[in-house]
């Protein structure tokens, strides 16, 4: 798809009178005769491809080889758009999509699972478009502003809103739909277009100026053939994968049922603008070093060295030329053959300075354990951002994340009935398989998993030391997520259709690294909690005990003990026998920061501590925003027979999970002040029921 | 439960409430509040060759209420105490068994007991006896019943005059309690105790009127005798000179009777001092027997690994170091057999009675 010239005119059906049949050129022709072809008769055949015929063939390629995957590439490549928009404009991003089933024919609108075409809407509070550049963005293939840098992006190719367009068209002939205002003294446009398919142009079908009440912004609205499935590798997934590892997006999602779901803005920062940069020559291969050569404007070789690439100073450029026994003077189109193959090995043989690292922006540490904390229910959760490596002169940054805790759905699973443990059982769940997410450039990577490097390096990790049980060959075993990034300028997919990584040395070690420290991280946690539990079980012996001793002194001392000054004092000692104020810390009971664990948020039945962004926790659950009276704060959907946990209605013990509980202030005083009495044994309570499920 | 005779409830009383005290003290210290109770094990029992008896050394045992391994111990023992001092209050006497109930409860807020079963209540009560230097009447506890008395021996209990002599073949029965205070022993004719340690052979003998005969008061504690039994039998011993006799069955158990009997247990080796009978004698049945009464080998009874280990433990002990008595043990060793007393009725239903004892009496075949 390198070049586009308007198909040609001649239909199949008049290619014949045009071009006559040629005479056999001989008689001997062998056994090949019937069958064979001229070149003549092949250049007959040979002519330009209309972009719908293209699109058809290699629709799997851009990820629209069955509807339901169609239906999310759409919901991606729009999403994708507005994210990259914002982000490059400065603005934090708040997306809305919106799914709604279309009917087909004059039937009656069909339910959610049975239906067929549907209407997705996007809307961005971003830069919005400049009118005239409108049709061309969304109805011309390969025609965008990403392609031509080299600078970390979500979209690259300029192929993806208008391919979804022109699926949109394929299936369902309905244009697409697009409004957008570039500020609020601009007006808004609409515009409804589609793409010529023989000569990959727009069509425009409306064009006029509306009233919107959005001040600033893109939506974009197509028609497409889909269907509509939950679970692995749906929109919904994407949508809280891309909510988990942008948790500066603030995104809202009306699912096709009507309902709304919210993905909140959790880490209050833009990332910062990566910068765009020019090639590294370990990074070019030798076609395109001729190519480059060729289309070359500089006059002599050395200065197109050092002005097309980064890291080539002018004399290092001579340098390597004199090193290749070329002249830094001669002309670079004059460069061919085996001179240009000399130069290319000489420059990958040369020492050349890694490339600038500033055209990546990594998630960060901070916004991945937002994000991470923000999404999934959990215990645990650490992050690791690597600092920048090159692979074949591209840089790129690993960043690995973890949640270890409950399962992240934990909230749609029913409630079993609470039951005693007996001993050697074992929580529910501890037998599931850790789940990875994957992104490139924060893009959530849904499809061919088992091909991808992150999953590969996740396999190759000894999760054993750290105290996570893991079968040969197997995924770890355990409740928690693994979360694999990779930003880079140019990521490495292993095929055109950007599933999966590919596995390059430098890309592998890096996840490996990242991954290797998430495991001590967790291993640390878990030894750390482990022994503060046995710790606490001790505690709790003695607190059992204490109510006994301390009854049975009153009555020897004919019941005028001081019985309450007494328990309180034992209690004290019991509190310094058992690793005290550590185990309280362990156990998150007293809010301070989880020691020794860098980048890491340690959830308990008390409270947080670490790094724990300070929003309120909402829920991924389906709860109409709009419809939450003031002071109420949206709860998850989790079972309610838990105590303690991220509960509002006690007082909070810990100052962290008072500031969790922001919506509602007067906890927040009452966390910071010397407990009630009956705190203590209500929390005793607590634990007990908890120690009985 | 019984009303109590006459108390020294005082000092019980004050020593039991000591313990909140240990509690309570240590609490404002801020320390692990432990109590030390007197090691009940071989290890700290020395055997006073002077005096022929068992003593209690001074090795204690720490028990802390902030120690895993020792909480629940430690709040048990508070909870007996407690129950122990109800009864000084109350002036009752109550038994173990009582106690167990008593003190039993499900701990609040939780699944667990207080205690499981009578084996961890009894135990504490031992170690409340030895570590507050309290007799078990003191604290008001008794043990089961588990003796009987015939002879010419005249007591005198809750006021009721009790003629041994006129108590038919099946006795008195000894109570657990009988210090003077409890029974009194009004007259005492006889020249002998003979303490037996099976309920059958006490029969056998009550039955044939072996003990008027032979002039003697005929004791039994059905096994290990009770502490009211050998208190009977040490104060027939000391305020009537009575030598004492002991008639066991021939295995290690019967060997261990009777040095109970003799010097003191291990387990209540501070009760030794009022309990023992240092001159005490082994009247049978012993590993020479067999031979010179000769009952036949297959009356024997082949000795089990636990006789054997048991027998082997007994020749060590201090006590047992008498050449007579490492002989006595060593012969069944190598015969390898133990006979019980019934294995007399082999030869008649009367031997016991009429040859056995008669010829042992005659002939001053004991072992000391
Ligand atoms: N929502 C949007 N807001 C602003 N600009 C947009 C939006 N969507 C697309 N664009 C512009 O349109 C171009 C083409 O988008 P697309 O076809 O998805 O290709 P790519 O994202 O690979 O560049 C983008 O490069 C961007 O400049
Ligand atoms: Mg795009």
């Amino acid at each position: 798809m390198a070049t586009h010239k308007p198909p040609v005119s001649a239909a199949k059906s008049v290619f014949p009178s045009k071009i006559p049949p040629q005479p056999p050129a001989s008689k001997k022709t062998g056994p090949r005769a019937d069958s064979a072809v001229t070149a003549v008769e092949m250049g007959a055949r040979q002519r330009e491809i209309s972009v719908s015929e293209f699109f058809t063939k290699n629709r799997h390629l851009l990820g629209f080889d069955n509807p339901r995957k169609a239906l999310l590439t759409c919901v991606k490549e729009a999403v994708d758009n507005a994210l990259d928009a914002c982000e490059e404009a400065g603005i934090l991003p708040e997306v809305t999509v919106q799914l709604e089933v279309v009917a087909t024919g004059p039937s009656a609108v069909p339910p959610v699972s049975q239906a067929t075409r549907f209407r997705i809407t996007v809307t961005d509070n971003g830069p919005g478009i400049v009118r005239q550049q409108i049709p061309r963005i969304f109805a011309k293939l390969l025609y965008g502003s990403k392609f031509h840098r080299l600078r970390m992006s979500r979209g690259q190719q300029g192929i993806g809103i208008s391919a979804a367009g022109m699926y949109g068209q394929l299936t369902t002939g309905k244009p697409v739909k697009i409004i957008s205002r570039t500020g609020p003294k601009a007006a808004a446009h609409y515009f409804e277009v589609q793409i010529d398919t023989k000569k990959n142009e727009p069509l425009v079908h409306e064009n006029k100026q509306i009233q919107w009440e959005q001040p600033r912004g893109t939506q974009v609205a197509i028609e497409v053939e889909g269907r509509y499935q939950k679970g692995r590798a749906s929109v919904d997934e994407y949508l809280e994968q891309t909510s988990i590892a942008n948790p500066h997006v603030r995104l809202i999602y009306r699912t096709p049922e009507g309902d709304t779901k919210e993905y909140p803005r959790a880490y209050h920062e833009l990332p910062p603008s990566p910068k765009e940069i020019k090639p590294h020559p370990y990074g070019i291969e030798f076609g395109m070093l001729l190519k480059m050569l060729h289309e070359a404007k500089s006059q002599t070789l050395s200065s197109f060295l050092s002005s097309e690439f980064c890291r080539v100073t002018p004399a290092l450029a001579d340098e390597m030329c004199i090193a290749a026994k070329v002249s830094p003077k001669a002309k670079p189109r004059d460069i061919r053959g085996a001179i240009a193959e000399t130069l290319y090995q000489t420059i990958q043989a040369t020492k050349i300075m890694a490339p600038p690292t500033n055209c990546l922006s990594p998630i960060g540490e901070k916004a991945i354990l937002s994000g991470l904390y923000k999404q999934i229910k959990g215990e645990f959760y650490t992050a690791v951002s690597r600092p920048p490596s090159v692979y074949r002169g591209n840089p790129f940054i690993i960043e690995a994340g973890l949640a270890f805790g409950k399962a992240p759905d934990g909230a749609t699973k029913p409630e079993k009935p609470a039951m005693p443990l007996a001993e050697g059982e074992q929580e529910e769940g501890d037998s599931e398989l850790a789940r990875v997410i994957r992104y490139a450039n924060r893009v959530p990577l849904l499809y061919q998993q088992s091909a991808c490097a992150t999953f590969k390096a996740v396999l190759a990790t000894t999760w054993r030391n750290y105290g996570i049980a893991q079968s040969r060959g197997a995924l770890p075993a355990g409740p928690m997520v693994i979360f694999v990034h990779i930003a880079s300028v140019w990521v490495p997919f292993t095929s055109e259709s950007k599933e999966a990584i590919a596995e390059y040395d430098e890309i592998h070690k890096e996840i490996t690294l990242a991954l290797r420290e998430c495991g001590r991280r967790l291993g640390l946690f878990l030894r750390r909690r482990e022994r503060a539990a046995s710790e606490f079980r001790r505690r709790n012996i003695f607190e059992l005990y204490i109510e006994e001793v301390v009854e049975a002194c009153n009555r020897l001392k004919g019941g005028k003990l001081p019985t309450e000054k007494l328990k309180a004092q034992l209690h004290k000692i019991a509190s310094s026998r058992t690793g005290g104020i550590k185990t309280d810390e362990t156990l998150g009971k007293t809010g301070a920061g989880p020691e020794g664990l860098p980048h890491s948020i340690i959830v308990t039945a008390d409270g947080i501590e670490g790094d724990a962004p300070p929003t309120p926790h909402v829920s991924r659950t389906i709860v109409p925003v709009t419809e939450v009276p003031d002071g109420i704060r949206i709860e998850e959907n989790r079972p309610s027979s838990k105590p303690g946990r991220r509960q509002t209605a006690k007082p909070a013990p810990a100052k962290r999970g008072a500031r969790r509980d922001a919506a509602v202030p007067s906890f927040a005083k009452m966390g910071s002040v010397a407990q009630p009495a009956g705190a203590v044994r209500t929390r005793r309570k607590a634990q007990l029921t908890r120690k009985k499920r | 439960m019984a009303k109590t005779k006459q108390t020294k409830n005082g000092t019980v009383e004050k020593k039991l409430i000591g313990l909140a005290d240990l509690v309570i003290t240590a609490a404002q210290r801020a320390k692990d509040p432990t109590m030390a109770i007197p090691i009940r094990a071989l290890s700290n029992v020395t055997f006073n060759e002077r005096k022929g008896l068992l003593e209690m050394g001074h090795k204690k045992q720490a028990r802390s209420f902030f120690n895993v391994g020792m909480a629940k111990k430690f709040m048990q023992t508070m909870l007996v105490a407690d129950a122990l001092s109800e009864l000084q209050r109350a002036e009752l006497t109550t038994s173990l068994r009582e106690i167990y109930y008593r003190t039993k409860h499900t701990i609040q807020d939780s699944h667990e007991n207080t205690f499981d079963t009578q084996d961890e209540s009894d135990p504490i009560i031992e170690d409340l006896e030895v570590s507050l230097v309290a007799l078990r009447e003191e604290l008001h506890v008794r043990a089961e019943n588990g003796g009987s008395v015939v002879g010419p021996l005249v007591l005198g209990d809750d006021g009721d005059r009790v003629d041994c002599a006129k108590l038919g073949k099946g006795g008195y029965s000894v109570p657990s309690i009988v210090e003077p205070e409890y029974v009194e022993i009004r007259r005492c004719t006889a020249d002998f105790v003979l303490l037996v340690e099976k309920g059958t052979q006490w029969n056998r003998l009550s039955e044939d009127k072996f003990w008027r005969r032979y002039n003697c008061v005929l004791l039994t504690g059905n096994g290990q005798p009770p502490r009211g039994v050998r208190r009977l039998a040490r104060r027939l011993h000391e305020e009537y000179r009575l030598p004492v006799y002991v008639l066991v069955d021939n295995d290690p158990w019967g060997y261990y009777i009777y040095s109970v009997v003799k010097q003191g247990s291990i387990n209540l080796a501070f009760e030794s001092q009022r309990m023992a009978i240092p001159k005490a004698k082994f009247i049978g049945l012993s590993s020479a027997d067999p031979e010179r009464y000769e009952l036949p080998r297959n009356v024997g009874i082949k000795l089990n690994e636990k006789d054997i280990a048991r027998a082997k433990e007994l020749l060590n002990y201090q006590w047992f170091q008498k050449p007579a008595w490492q002989a006595e043990i060593k012969r069944m060793l190598t015969s390898g057999l133990k006979y019980e007393l019934d294995a007399l009725a082999n030869k008649d239903f009367q031997y016991l009675t009429k040859k056995y004892l008669p010829r042992k009496l005659k002939e001053k075949d004991w072992l000391d």
